[in-house]
């Protein structure tokens, strides 16, 4: 943590409205005096219009918003989890670790499961892409990466290639290029397009043979962290969020943003889809994860609880979509009851940072990734 | 997230202090005692018991938990212990601790304005001449334009600012602006464009919504909760727990004969049914027996182009038109007038999306048509009757021998293999 002494540290009432609040050291004619931060503001716009507009689109903009809440309010007729009551309580789930992956020299920050259901990918700080057996413990495939943060990879459809990404802007053999680090990337239903995330605020869509890109995303005022491709019929939609606080609903073809949600208040570290395609899930730095379904256009439940206290940097589901699996930076995974909002178990195994959790195509296991070099395979 | 890069500060911080407070309230927190430590009474202080029980109670969790997030607070500095206070570890037992005097609470947090920013990269500008990074000098024009009718002001304030800063020592300077410098990289105000934002509440406001009653049946997961494999287990075993593949090799891509489970799956939904290659196989063998199944042959090579190389768009689109759509083509597939003039219009110019339009509406009329009538067929009824129910394999009277674990072909081998083995080689 800086400490800020260059600002003012200093906490008392405005030498202009009186209000008692943090002051900013101000300087008019060589004299210093001091400020509310609203009063700055006033003064260094008196006399001059624009400065209506800009507070005028501000209030705008602020009326829009809670008039889009109150919409939304409109059809919310019952919560998630009163129509919850009717479902069986869930039993007593023994999941233990069955498998730990040692061999990276660093942090690990991202997996992929392949379509055989017991490969996997995994990337790590120190540059190094694995491919791994899981069930035999075996490496199959190590590569190189130069650069270091290798923040994302994923496993092609046909398993015959992966892709990956990081601080070097790129996305494997430079398919993908952005302005900033690349945050998460995923295949669309082929090997042939790759849907990248990026610091830089935007998504991509490229054309893996030429490098080319198809089309861009833009609406994010702040870094990608993640995205999730939507399991629908038409297949034409994915989910981002990021460190703007918003989740947003893309169209791929024209790369539109189709629907926004912006409840939590922190940053958004993971998104990933109910298996049915009409909700999704969110994980926050703000300790929460949160559910929101496409259809009612709102968040219908807050996984929270105080003794958790520290971000979630990852989420998937069970197969079923039953059980919500979310890793967080105090090295432990919550298992959450998706229907009924309560904490079913936590696994207790990492010794560090949980940076990714996956669950198998065919749901019979969970793998996580972490910050203690390891991945582990819990059932 | 990663400290760099996130736009706030650690909030597990600020939520570790509520726990602090509340352990500290006068009614409901912690039961402070003397604590003896060798010769000497220390007043106000806890057990490490004390601690985890406190947590256990007040915040519905049990021992492992309890211990793990109060070694956090341990860690983190917020309690002591007085016994070997260099290690930062929380003892389940009668060892005492104390609350920590706070050095830095974060409690007073002010949004950070443009004005300050705007007011810093000016000072950057004047001091270092032209010195601004990239994404600098664009937050300085873009704030130009934004606030300029508060522009002189903005001068005024960082020449006023740099010259109060002159009169400190070097030392202090430097380390100032290395400070400000760090603070701005982090906390940094959002480019914030008000329009676009504007432009997507109004689109929002005049969206249909669904009424919660309807949406949330929730039937999703209990019409999956006996495939849902770490909620029921599965069978024959979790191949992950007993490391036996035998869930794995009756669950292939193609077998003989199919689990009863994966043939209910065909039931739940089309998409259930096509995305399995043998749900594929006996839904086109049906549609053979019901002379329609250019409709399912026509579905798939519009996926081939949806998802397939560029560079092969053009050719596959002739083929589908020379296949399916020309006037007396073998397996003329049957578009509404609409749709197939809109196609035949795009074909001229053929991109990744121009069978879409077509390929749904075939798509929905084998939802409704064709998929329904074939689950209550024979084919269907007696594929599910056939089809097997594994026994379940008793845990092992030995549990300490570990079954061998034995490898399979990486993907990349068997794509190899069927290269090389020539045309007549599996699909998928």
């Amino acid at each position: 943590m800086c400490d800020q002494t260059f600002m003012a540290a200093t906490f008392g009432p405005c030498e202009s409205c009186g209000k008692p609040s943090p002051l900013m050291n101000i300087y008019i004619k060589n004299e210093a005096i001091n400020y509310c931060s609203f009063c700055v503001e006033l003064m260094a716009c008196q006399g001059l219009q624009s400065g209506e507009s800009v507070a005028s689109l501000k209030r705008e903009c602020e009326s829009l918003k809670k008039k889009l809440e109150e919409e939304r309010g409109k059809l919310n007729d019952v919560e998630l989890h009163q129509v919850a009551d009717k479902i069986e309580v869930l039993g007593a789930l023994a999941i233990k670790t069955r498998r730990v992956l040692k061999g990276h020299g660093n942090k690990v920050l991202c997996m992929d499961w392949c379509k055989d259901k017991r490969r996997l990918v995994s990337s790590s700080q120190d540059g190094k892409v694995i491919v791994w057996d899981g069930f035999t413990l075996s490496k199959e495939n190590g590569i190189s990466v130069p650069c270091t943060w290798v923040m994302a990879c994923a496993y092609a459809p046909t398993g015959c290639a992966v892709a990956c990404g990081g601080l070097d802007n790129k996305c494997s053999k430079a398919v993908a290029m952005h302005t900033n680090y690349v945050s998460g990337c995923t295949f669309t239903n082929s090997d042939n397009q790759i849907l990248t995330s990026s610091g830089d605020g935007s998504c991509a869509l490229w054309d893996v043979e030429s490098g080319q890109l198809l089309q861009s995303f833009h609406g994010h005022t702040a870094d990608v962290l993640s995205l999730d491709l939507a399991p629908s019929e038409t297949g034409n939609t994915f989910v981002s969020g990021g460190c703007d606080k918003k989740a947003n609903v893309w169209d791929m073809r024209s790369g539109q943003n189709i629907q926004s949600f912006e409840s939590h208040v922190s940053d958004i570290n993971c998104v990933k889809y109910y298996p049915s395609g009409d909700a999704f899930a969110s994980a926050s730095d703000d300790a929460t994860c949160r559910f929101y379904d496409l259809r009612a256009d709102r968040e219908v439940a807050v996984y929270q609880k105080d003794s958790v206290i520290f971000g979630a940097s990852t989420v998937d589901f069970s197969l079923s979509g039953r059980l919500l699996f979310a890793g967080y930076n105090d090295y432990t995974i919550n298992v959450w009851d998706v229907l009924k909002g309560t904490r079913s178990s936590i696994l207790f195994g990492h010794e560090n940072r949980v940076s990714r959790v996956r669950v198998s195509p065919d749901g019979t296991a969970l793998c996580s990734a972490s910050w203690d070099h390891t991945l582990r395979i819990w059932a | 997230m990663y400290p760099l890069l996130s736009s706030g500060p650690a909030t597990e911080t600020l939520r570790m202090e509520k726990v602090i407070v509340a352990m500290q309230d006068p009614d409901m927190g912690m039961k402070m005692r003397n604590q003896r430590l060798l010769i000497t009474v220390i007043p106000h202080a806890m057990t490490g018991k004390d601690i985890i029980d406190w947590l256990m109670q007040n915040y519905n969790i049990n021992e492992e938990e309890s211990l793990h997030l109060g070694g956090f607070l341990v860690q983190y500095g917020y309690i002591y212990p007085l016994k070997e206070p260099r290690c930062l570890v929380l003892r389940p037992d009668e060892s005492p601790y104390r609350f920590q005097t706070p050095y830095f609470w974060t409690s007073t947090r002010w949004p950070v304005s443009e004005l300050d920013y705007a007011i810093f990269l000016a000072k950057k500008n004047i001091r270092k001449q032209g010195e601004l990074m990239e994404y600098e000098k664009e937050r300085y024009s873009v704030l130009h334009k934004r606030i300029n009718h508060t522009w002189d002001f903005v001068v005024m304030q960082a020449r006023e600012q740099l010259r109060a800063s002159k009169q400190r020592r070097k030392a202090d300077r430097i380390v100032t602006e290395c400070q400000e410098q760090a603070y701005w990289l982090i906390n940094r105000p959002p480019v914030c464009p008000l329009s676009p934002f504007i432009e997507t509440c109004r689109r929002a406001l005049g969206r249909n919504r669904v009424k919660s009653s309807i949406c949330l049946e929730g039937s999703y997961s209990e019409q999956y909760q006996n495939h849902d494999p770490i909620m029921q287990g599965c069978l024959p075993s979790n191949p992950w727990i007993s490391d036996d593949t035998a869930h794995w090799t009756m669950n292939a891509a193609l077998v003989p004969i199919p689990t009863r489970l994966r043939v209910e799956r065909w039931s739940f939904s089309f998409m259930e049914l096509l995305s399995d290659a043998m749900g594929r196989q006996e839904f086109m063998m049906y549609l053979e027996k019901e002379f329609s199944a250019e409709n399912l042959c026509f579905w798939q090579a519009c996926e081939e182009i949806r998802h397939g190389e560029s560079s092969k768009i053009v050719e596959k689109v002739e083929e589908i038109y020379k296949n399916f759509l020309a006037p007396g083509a073998a397996r003329w597939v049957n578009i509404d007038s609409k749709t197939m003039d809109k196609t035949l219009e795009g074909i001229k110019h053929p991109h990744r999306f121009v069978m879409d339009d077509a390929q749904m509406h075939i798509y929905f009329l084998m939802k409704k048509d064709s998929y329904p009538r074939y689950l209550k067929s024979d084919l269907y009824k007696s594929m599910l009757s056939k089809a097997i129910v594994p026994q379940e394999t008793k845990k092992s009277v030995f549990p300490f021998v570990r079954r061998q674990r034995h490898s399979s072909p990486s993907p990349a081998q068997a794509a190899e293999d069927s290269r090389s083995k020539g045309p007549q080689a599996g699909s998928d």
